[in-house]
């Protein structure tokens, strides 16, 4: 997100939130989020793409919607209405290819008017058959929308299948297929969405999902200005700050504005001038002496976090214009003296939702089968499993598993180590300077911990990464 | 509204906060343009960072060279090795020239002054000689004077200046984006010297006080930011520019027969069009640090079509010729130390688009033959 975008989704989010304050602020925020999908999606090599990625965007929250809504609430006159803002949205942004390039509100030239009225009618089609069959049988639908929004993110996420279906859209197109690349298919904040989607499937799985209108969901799915960066806040949670009546106080400004302040400055200063020297695939192999490789780690490390920290910021005060609380995401992450501490405040909404989704799960049904594993050896599948997941969850290469694995080691040694040395932990209680000194001990190990393993994360192969991790140790030169 | 929440609200009134933010700004900006901060001279090259070994200039992205072009002096010098203090036991030589000096495509250690400053010299008196590169890409007279006359603040014991005959052109008098981008100590000069110079000419951009302000000089504290970062990567890969492993042979251009040099016509042009009064500006602002003057090495193609009217794609013979003359009579009647080396190196030994540019063993020939006068120069 540029500082422009930032700029006026600011002024626009303080515009709703001290001028609707009635019900129809939902479809205000329904609208403008939408608006933003099509404005914030990057131009892609292939032509309109980014217009179709922002419109599937909307067909599948949509469709996600009503897998998860019961069916008689489908056809409530809020729901009509929002699906007619949403609709009118897709036509407005199509339509403006009309007003040239440049004017159009996708980054580059719409398809052809015909071309969508075909797509909206095939999808219009698609979601009156879901919507009526999937009453014979709720939870093949669910597993379903499960399988597709993994299937696509898979898509995206695997270098080989990503350039695969480029090719295939370049053919189809009539174009060289020559050209095809993984980058072509970069649909923005497609992570964020399908989390924020799985996570309301699943829970309607479990009958844990609060009933939501229509404008409420799509809200919560694509709220501008958290598309991009997250955090991925729970439904429940983000309907409760929806339906409370909105009234900012001159606090509220106060503190929404200072978030404001302080998340550009981390992303536009801190950040983006830390990126100009971090470790990349490219310094990794010019680098001359571990002492400058470590310099440039550093970078990483806080460029890292001062990037997604601040564009959390960001989105958490821009939120706070608008009326909602989004979670936190980070909560001085690198000054935490252990691994699990560390997880519990680095990109908190991601470890929670694979906490809920995935790890408590898989603990709880490794428990409870006939012949359960001893305890370690649980703790290690679930941690190096989970962590492996939240790697995956940035790309489907070697080294974001090396990355999920080493943390996941780290995890678990972490928890051992901390069981073995509890009663030496319990008598430090009482000599306070002595704790101290520990803790700060055990910060520094993590934090260098963590360091290390950006070495993996910042990297494109694990030939490299393990060169520059020998280079960094002082092993070779 | 109770009196401790009018006080809570007076703390955190966003629209006082709002007053206070732009009085603020306004303040800082008022005061920049004011008081003129020299931000440049602030860098953390020599404190933390290395200095760089030549003048940051970038012909590609900085991303990729960790460098980027900038023509602000005070900027240029902080961030350049000569900036650290010398110690008793040094003898400073300063190079001045252009991009064949700065070395294009060249490691810093394979330029002029990388060779000579490896040679290990020592001085008459025991000194070590060092020597550094303050050369700068684009020939320029005016550019070599006013890099001079700020490296004198360095304490040189030697200056080599290299020139050419495109340096005195009247075309590249004040057509050099540092000449353009330091218009007061072009001012300055200009009116120390007597020089006249077609101010015109020049974008006096941060004249006005608007200009002044941080806003007017957002750009330029972008770039010194931007210089200032890139050191670290400097520091860490040895990096400034794209480096070449091998040099294509310079596989020479076909000549035409063209004998005219700007709108000059054979057979005589008049020495005066010159830039030689800068010249000798240049020599002044040297005042009692000695000078050596070279005539740098030009590409000389032979036993071409129109070799015989022309040395290269730059020079026709007859306007090079006498150049040459000019400038033989010129330092013999001031009295300059001139080194008359243009035809030393081998076109074997240039490479790439222009007829200046020199493969590390051209410009290993060129230190050794610069050596024994710089060695006679340290024994006065």
């Amino acid at each position: 997100m540029t500082l422009t975008y930032i700029l006026i989704f600011t002024a626009v989010a303080l515009f709703l939130g001290l001028v609707t304050r009635n019900r129809w602020r939902v479809y205000f925020l329904m609208g403008v989020s939408a608006l933003a999908v099509y404005l914030l999606q990057p131009a892609l090599p292939i032509r309109s793409l980014d217009f179709w990625f922002s419109t599937l965007t909307l067909l599948l929250t949509v469709l996600s919607w009503i897998l998860t809504t019961p069916s008689d609430k489908l056809r409530e006159r809020n729901n009509l209405v929002a699906l007619a803002i949403l609709f009118g949205i897709v036509i407005f942004a199509d339509l403006t290819r009309y007003l040239g390039l440049g004017w159009t509100l996708s980054a580059t030239l719409p398809p052809k008017v015909e071309v969508l009225a075909v797509f909206l009618v095939f999808a219009g089609l698609l979601l009156v058959v879901i919507a009526y069959f999937k009453r014979l049988s709720p939870a093949t639908f669910l597993v379903s929308g499960i399988v597709l929004l993994i299937g696509i993110f898979l898509v995206l996420k695997i270098p080989s299948l990503a350039t695969a279906t480029s090719g295939l859209i370049r053919y189809a197109l009539g174009r060289p297929s020559a050209n095809a690349a993984a980058t072509d298919l970069r649909w923005l904040g497609f992570s964020y969405i399908a989390f924020r989607l799985l996570h309301t499937i699943r829970d309607r799985q479990t009958g844990r999902l609060p009933v939501a209108a229509l404008p409420e969901f799509v809200t919560y799915v694509i709220l501008f200005p958290a598309l991009t960066a997250g955090p991925i806040d729970r439904i429940e949670h983000f309907v409760q700050d929806l339906r409370r009546p909105i009234s900012l106080s001159a606090e509220d400004l106060s503190v929404a504005g200072k978030r404001l302040m302080v998340g550009l400055f981390k992303k536009f200063v801190l950040a983006d001038s830390l990126a100009l020297i971090a470790l990349n695939n490219i310094n990794a192999v010019q680098t001359r002496t571990a002492g400058w490789m470590w310099v440039l780690l550093y970078a990483f490390t806080f460029q890292i976090f001062f990037d997604f920290s601040g564009y959390t910021d960001i989105a958490i005060g821009i939120g706070w214009f608008l009326g909602f609380r989004l979670p936190e995401n980070f909560a001085n992450p690198y000054l935490k003296p252990n691994l699990t501490q560390f997880w519990n405040s680095w990109h908190i909404t991601l470890t929670q939702w694979f906490r809920s989704y995935f790890f408590n799960p898989l603990t709880r049904f490794l428990r409870s089968v006939k012949h359960p594993l001893p305890v370690p050896v649980i703790i290690l599948l679930t941690q190096i499993s989970t962590m492996i997941l939240i790697g995956l969850w940035h790309g489907v290469t070697w080294n974001f598993i090396l990355w999920g694995s080493w943390h996941g080691i780290g995890l678990f040694v972490q928890n051992r180590w901390s069981g073995f040395v509890r009663p030496l932990t319990e008598k430090l209680e009482e000599r306070h300077a002595l704790k101290m000194f520990f803790a700060a001990i055990s910060t520094f190990i993590t934090f260098q911990y963590v360091t290390l393993g950006w070495v993996w994360f910042a990297l494109p192969s694990p030939g490299l990464s393990w060169q520059v991790l020998l280079k960094l140790l002082g092993i070779v030169r | 509204m109770t009196s401790s929440d009018t006080v809570a609200f007076r703390l955190i009134n966003p629209y006082r906060i709002l007053v206070k933010g732009t009085i603020l700004f306004i303040v800082i900006n008022f005061m920049f343009a004011a008081v003129h901060i020299p931000y440049g001279k602030l860098s953390l090259y020599n404190i933390i960072l290395p200095g760089r070994e030549r003048f940051p200039f970038a012909e590609e992205v900085p991303e990729k060279i960790y460098s980027l072009t900038i023509t602000d002096l005070d900027s240029m010098f902080s961030s350049h090795i000569i900036a650290s203090p010398k110690s008793k036991d040094e003898y400073r030589v300063v190079l001045v020239g252009d991009s064949s000096v700065w070395g294009a495509s060249l490691r810093p250690e394979e330029t002029l002054a990388g060779q000579l400053d490896t040679a290990d010299l020592k001085a008459c008196d025991g000194r070590e000689v060092h020597v550094y590169n303050l050369a700068y890409p684009r020939n320029s007279i005016t550019k070599d004077v006013l890099i001079l006359s700020e490296a004198m603040r360095y304490k040189p014991d030697l200056i080599v200046w290299i020139t050419t005959l495109g340096s005195l052109t009247p075309d590249r008098r004040l057509d050099h984006p540092i000449v353009q981008s330091n218009p007061t100590r072009l001012y300055e000069l200009s009116r120390k010297y007597n020089l006249q110079f077609d101010f015109s000419t020049i974008n006096f951009y941060h004249s006005s006080f608007m200009n002044r302000t941080v806003i007017g000089y957002r750009r330029d504290i972008f770039d010194w930011a931007r210089l200032q970062l890139y050191g670290v990567l400097w520091a860490a890969t040895g990096i400034d520019q794209v480096y070449r492993n091998s040099f294509k042979v310079y596989s020479l251009p076909k000549l035409v027969a063209d004998v005219s040099f700007l709108d000059w016509q054979p057979p005589t042009f008049n020495p005066q069009l010159l830039s030689l009064d800068v010249l000798e500006a240049g020599m002044k602002v040297a005042r009692n640090t000695p000078v050596i003057l070279v005539n740098e090495p030009i590409l000389i193609i032979t036993g071409q079509k129109n070799s015989n009217v022309r040395y290269d794609m730059s020079y026709p013979r007859w306007v090079y010729d006498q150049y040459r003359q000019v400038m033989d009579e010129e330092s013999g009647k001031n009295n300059w130390q001139y080194v008359d080396l243009w035809d030393l190196v081998p076109s074997a030994e240039f490479w790439g688009d222009t007829d200046l540019h020199l493969i590390p063993a051209g410009e290993a020939r060129f230190a050794e033959r610069l050596i024994p006068y710089i060695q006679s120069a340290s024994c006065p």
